[in-house]
């Protein structure tokens, strides 16, 4: 049996009916990573002897946990102990975590194997994975496109079949516009579901640590997991954690969609729009209630997301400097000399167009007109999706405007890029949940991806509206030719 | 923007052709940006965070922390329990 192409729900069937062991599934696993990642490239470390350790050390657990055995690829912003973790930069190259982020330690106690680490956007700086210093990975649909970003490492081994599941994290679109051009599910939870202690920060008011998945399903298993208060986080929520899996239900009825005109306008593929309308009437047909809605600050997201999260990053990577971890330029004149050498050879092009973008912002003489502009304009699309959800239930749009692109196509282009993130940003401005799901595949065949948006707080609507789709829908089955 | 300076500001060395490259890239980031000056935001307080939080306490209680040499361990330049820089004050 090929064990890799599983979902985490089938493999723990096997593993609980003793068809299988955790060691089985690995070395399934492995083999497949040995097959396909000189062509996709999604990891930058696998340390084969720690993941037989852990096989080994599971099965001398009395108590099985809910991802007991099954394999986890973690993003490489994401702490694990003694497993070097470099979000992707030179300048934190050789970095060993002292500790194990909270998500990773949760994973651990549910019996889950820590996998690999998944290459990424530079501090997760992109929307196309190009901009590692390891490399760009490869979309696994087609090996001259990207797979999105940042967290294309993530995504694109779960599309390989290279992993089971994957943790990434999702600051503008990281997670999902990057899941929706692999043809997997990715999970951005609402702001403060999910502690980020352990996770190397980029913008503190946007970040979210999230499932990949092969299905739904296993979003919501792997949810059940990761979400909950922390007391090493002040800003996750200590609020009730509902077992997610509960929300799986084939049912629509009733629920009302919105549809916001906005999304829909000049810059949409049409293949793209074709895909997600035709998805909309399924759901139709299913019971749901569909009815165009109105995000009338939607074309100022984009602008005002670029203010607020490289001014935050650029605060939040002051703290690369040479002194407690990473690089260090090796003979500098003077304590600023080494700050300033250090940062120049350690960040990479974006890194370095983004802390330039973010220290202007927020210094003195243009803070008013940049940044509390931006904090202002932020409230506004907050109210939007305020007015919208007191009517709706969840809204719907395309995750990404495009298919994926082409590697190189627009790195040269930062606006260009940026605007690849135009549906997913509101989201994380205004702190709300979305998930994408595959709906459909272009004529080059390549994955289309729908995005589901709810009030904070309410994944389960997510789950609910997700499964339904993929329940009635073959998409989620597509899988690429490797 | 004067980039010199903002470098400066940033603490990040940048080579003439970086700053050349860069400068022409954020004017066009720039002039996108300015978009955001369309809407009338007199009357609109800024929103720095989605959560309705304020302080957020607990108790304080000494709880186990990281041992100083797991710590020290990652520094590029190290001295007995410090972490060792170029000299401050000349």
């Amino acid at each position: 049996m090929e064990l890799y192409k599983l979902t985490a729900r089938q493999i723990k069937d096997l593993i609980e009916d003793k068809k299988t062991s955790p060691k089985e599934v690995a070395e399934s696993l492995i083999s497949r990573i040995e097959a396909t990642e000189n062509k996709v490239k999604a990891l930058c470390l696998v340390d084969k002897e720690d993941i037989f350790t852990q096989c080994r050390e599971l099965e001398k657990r009395s108590e099985h946990g809910p991802l007991f055995g099954i394999p986890v690829v973690i993003k490489d912003n994401i702490c694990v102990q003694g497993q070097d973790t470099t979000c992707a930069s030179r300048i934190l190259k050789g970095f060993k975590p002292p500790y194990d982020a909270t998500v990773v330690s949760r994973l651990k106690q549910a019996g889950a194997v820590i996998f690999a680490k998944a290459n990424m956007d530079e501090f997760a700086f992109g929307s196309s994975c190009e901009t590692s210093c390891y490399g760009a990975t490869h979309n696994p649909w087609d090996l001259q496109r990207i797979p999105g970003g940042s967290s294309g490492g993530s995504c694109a081994s779960v599309a390989a079949d290279e992993t089971v599941m994957a943790l990434g994290s999702d600051t503008g679109g990281s997670i999902r516009q990057p899941a929706s051009l692999c043809g997997v599910v990715g999970l951005k939870p609402t702001y403060g579901r999910v502690s980020r202690y352990g996770l190397i920060a980029f913008a503190s008011s946007l970040d979210q640590i999230g499932p990949v998945t092969k299905d739904v399903a296993d979003a919501a298993l792997l949810l059940n997991v990761i979400a909950g208060s922390d007391i090493m986080d002040s800003t996750c929520v200590d609020r009730e954690v509902p077992d997610y899996t509960k929300s799986l239900v084939d049912n629509v009825q009733g629920v009302k969609i919105g549809v916001p005109k906005e999304y829909f306008s000049e810059g949409l593929d049409s293949q793209v729009r074709d895909a997600v309308e035709k998805a909309l009437d399924v759901l139709k047909g299913l019971g749901a209630q569909v009815k165009e809605i109105s995000l009338t600050h939607t074309d100022y997201a984009v602008a005002d997301y670029y203010i607020v999260a490289t001014a935050e990053a650029s605060s939040n990577l002051a703290r690369f400097d040479g002194v407690q971890y990473g690089h260090r330029s090796a003979s500098p004149r003077s304590l600023i000399d080494m700050y300033k050498k250090t940062r120049g050879e350690g960040f990479g092009e974006e890194a370095k167009r983004r802390i330039i973008l973010g220290t202007y912002v927020l210094s003195s003489g243009y803070y008013d007109a940049y940044y509390l502009r931006a904090l202002k304009v932020r409230r506004l699309i907050k109210e939007d999706f305020d007015r919208a959800f007191s009517h709706v239930d969840c809204i719907i749009t395309p995750t990404s405007p495009t298919v994926a692109f082409k590697i190189g196509e627009k790195i040269d282009d930062p606006l260009a890029m940026y605007l690849s993130d135009v549906f997913t940003i509101s989201a994380n401005l205004a702190g709300m949940p979305g998930i994408s799901v595959p709906c459909g595949l272009s004529q080059e065949g390549l994955p289309i991806g729908l995005q589901i948006i709810a009030k904070p707080f309410d994944e389960e609507m997510l789950f609910r509206t997700a499964y339904t789709f993929e329940k009635n829908t073959k998409w989620h089955k597509e899988k690429p030719r490797l | 923007m004067d980039i010199e300076y903002v470098s400066q500001l940033a603490r990040m060395e940048l080579t003439d052709k970086q700053k050349s490259k860069l400068s022409k890239q954020l004017s066009d980031i720039l002039a996108y940006i300015e978009k955001l000056k369309e809407l009338d935001v007199s009357t609109v307080q800024p929103l720095s965070h989605v959560l309705p939080l304020k302080n957020v306490f607990r108790q304080d209680k000494i709880r186990p922390s990281l041992p100083l040499n797991k710590v020290l361990n990652n520094a590029p330049s190290r001295e007995g329990d410090s972490f060792s820089v170029p000299k401050v004050i000349e």
